[in-house]
């Protein structure tokens, strides 16, 4: 009977013992034609409309290379301010015992769970003039609402969790030993971080910041409330696909969010390459 | 470098790791801390060597007292069990790491780091490896670059933490014996935690036996062997054999089971403990022991047939094991369920009132006990 059982099973070599390989690989597929390619082929064909010269004018308009920057340089101050204190605050959730440690974890994410809409409501409202912070920092002579600074705050609140999200992890799988090692070998604390622990980090810090930055790229609820929107000064990148959208030119919002998309896309890439190259010499492979 | 460790005591929250304990780790030697897990070994290797402060007591390097002095000035090299190797770095830059981060008025030139860590690597035997990273390495070979990473700035104190638990028996024995060898040449003072006796006993001058956070007992191997201090220490190197009873008439009986101990006074609740090697197995009882058995288990690898025995007729807390030769066992041909005797040449007797063994000899011979105090028979032991 067994013997019978074990030749049928050989008749059909199968290499993997878990079944289900083929369906879920397909419903994956799927999925992430309907929600990634599908879309962006949309986005691709409107503007297929377009000439080029049309399509270059539309994405090099004065005031849409305005937004580049103020996106772009808001985008880099908000994810490197995210960076520090991001890691900053993994590091104190993963390394210290604290009353509340918990709800400060959970509140993490908050960022992500909060509407956007809200958060540039809050933000704006906090950070007015008349706001509680926003009084503050007028008697120092600093304007956060409806300026550039505005756009770098909302921008780095709401992407801030991708840092610490992506840095916890690997910080808690960060051998203590390996510290212990360094220091007992005389490193001093500064150069036990920076030959040791922050080798080891750098991967995924730089992942959490480049996430943090694609996603500040794009954001738009919590930066519209507070950026003032004035052109060529505090006008996202977002907003201008918004506005021509408005006026009903799809083509033209298209080949603006093709750029935002293009942007976006080969920043990934490059942090891709960049980390299997570096995480190859940990791994050994 | 001499180390000595005073009434040092540790407690993690409501766990007390360390009970106040003292121990004398004379200049050049090595010596091994052994106990089972929990036991506090662990605790004591990393106060001496800085990586955990003590709640009480001092240490102290050649007479200085350096309690208060931080491990980055300790100057001990440390090996942990899980090698600890920076992953980022090849083992030539492990390596060179410890002089790299000396202050500069100490720090040697870099072109004799790169002597020291090639002499080293040699030293180590992996000199073709050094730009290898240590995920390209055998578990052996990484405990070697870290053996080298903590040598690399001459300590006098080498501290090791069950340096070869994670490594199978054959590259462990291997290591060991190196270790050994790269001690007497090099002539550091080198203390090392282990759980494996079979480790502690061939690698040591000195052993040192732990347990519940205390110190049972410190000697040579052969002396703990030979005069095991207490229950616990003699439990803990190698099998042992039981036989509880109470002693009535100069007879230590339970169930069917009997010794003679002549002139022993009647007591309630006494131990009778023989190693494996100290007992013979008849098939007719002698007229000093009556300790019927029956075989469980027979296993032939190794230089003895160590066989595997229920007690019969009376009860013991684990099975009996004895050892046995090859001819013995082929002369004999023991199957499971098999009866025999166990009859004991050398007992180790624990009174209830007291911790500290008395050591039985049956001399087959007289046909009748030889009881007496601890040294003098192990004087006999000596020149037999």
């Amino acid at each position: 009977m067994s013997l019978a059982i074990t030749s049928a099973i050989s008749l059909n070599p199968s290499k993997r013992v878990l079944p289900g390989f083929a369906l879920s690989l397909g419903i994956s597929l799927l999925f992430i034609s309907l929600i990634l390619l599908l879309p962006i082929t949309g986005l691709l064909l409107q503007t297929a409309g377009m000439s080029w010269n049309e399509y270059w004018s539309v994405i090099s308009d004065p005031r849409v290379v305005a937004s580049y920057k103020v996106t772009l340089w808001a985008a880099a101050w908000a994810s490197a301010f995210n960076g520090v204190v991001g890691l900053l605050l993994a590091w104190v959730l993963v390394r210290y015992e604290f009353p509340g440690k918990r709800i400060v974890d959970a509140l993490m994410d908050l960022p992500f769970a909060l509407p956007t809409a809200v958060a540039g409501i809050t933000l704006s409202a906090l950070f007015a003039e008349n706001g509680w912070y926003g009084s503050i920092l007028a008697e120092a002579g600093i304007k956060v609402a409806f300026t550039p600074l505005g756009i770098i705050v909302a921008m780095s609140f709401t992407s801030l969790p991708f840092v610490v999200r992506t840095v916890q992890p690997v910080l808690e799988d960060l051998a203590v030993e390996d510290e212990e090692a360094a220091i007992s070998m005389g490193g001093s604390d500064l150069t036990v971080f920076r030959r040791v622990i922050f080798p080891s980090l750098w991967p995924a810090l730089l992942t959490g910041i480049a996430l943090s930055f694609t996603r500040s790229l794009g954001e738009f609820g919590a930066v519209i409330f507070i950026a003032g929107n004035m052109p060529y000064v505090s006008e996202i990148t977002s907003l201008m696909i918004f506005i021509r959208l408005q006026e009903f030119d799809y083509a033209a919002a298209s080949a603006i969010a093709s750029v935002v998309l293009l942007a976006s896309l080969i920043l990934l890439f490059l942090i891709n390459i960049w980390q299997a190259f570096y995480l190859r010499r940990i791994h050994g492979r | 470098m001499s180390i000595r460790v005073e009434n040092v005591s540790k407690r993690f929250g409501k766990f007390q790791a360390l009970e106040p304990l003292s121990l004398e780790i004379p200049d050049g030697q090595l010596v091994g801390l052994l106990g089972p897990s929990g036991s506090g070994k662990t605790t004591l290797l990393r106060i001496i060597a800085g990586l955990e402060s003590a709640d009480t007591g001092r240490i102290l390097f050649h007479g200085d007292d350096v309690t208060r002095v931080h491990v980055r000035d300790r100057r001990v090299g440390f090996v942990f069990q899980h090698y600890a190797l920076f992953r980022h770095m090849t083992v030539a830059e492990n390596i060179a790491f410890g002089l790299e981060v000396m202050p500069k008025v100490q720090r040697p030139n870099a072109k004799e780091i790169k002597k020291r860590v090639h002499d080293l690597l040699e030293m180590v035997q992996l000199g073709q490896l050094a730009n290898r990273y240590p995920a390209q390495l055998s578990g052996g070979q990484k405990q070697r670059v870290a053996l080298a990473r903590a040598l690399a700035m001459q300590p006098q104190v080498l501290l090791l933490d069950e340096p070869f638990g994670a490594l199978d028996a054959k590259v462990r024995k291997d290591l060991r014996r190196w270790l050994r060898n790269l001690h007497d040449e090099l002539h550091f003072t080198s203390v090392f935690v282990t759980h494996d006796q079979e480790e502690a006993l061939e690698l040591s001058d000195q052993v040192v036996v732990m347990s519940a956070g205390k110190i049972e007992q410190v000697d040579t191997p052969q002396t703990l062997y030979a005069q095991p201090d207490s229950r616990f220490v003699l439990g803990f190197l190698g099998h042992i054999n039981v036989l509880q009873g109470d002693v009535n008439q100069g007879r230590l009986s339970q169930g069917d089971a009997w010794i003679t101990l002549n002139g022993h006074p009647n007591a309630k609740a006494v131990e009778c403990y023989f190693r494996p090697h100290e007992v013979k197995l008849q098939t007719q009882p002698s007229p000093t022991a009556h300790l019927p058995l029956k075989v469980s288990a027979v296993s032939l690898i190794g230089a003895e047939v160590r066989v595997e025995l229920e007690a019969d007729g009376w009860s013991s807390p684990e099975p009996w094991e004895v050892g046995i030769s090859h001819a013995e066992y082929n002369a004999w041909q023991p199957m499971r369920g098999d009866r025999c005797y166990a009859v004991p040449e050398v007992g180790h007797l624990f009174s209830s009132d007291k911790t500290e063994p008395e050591l039985i000899q049956w001399s087959q011979a007289q046909q009748s006990p030889v009881v007496g105090a601890r040294s003098s028979v192990v004087s006999l032991f000596a020149s037999a």
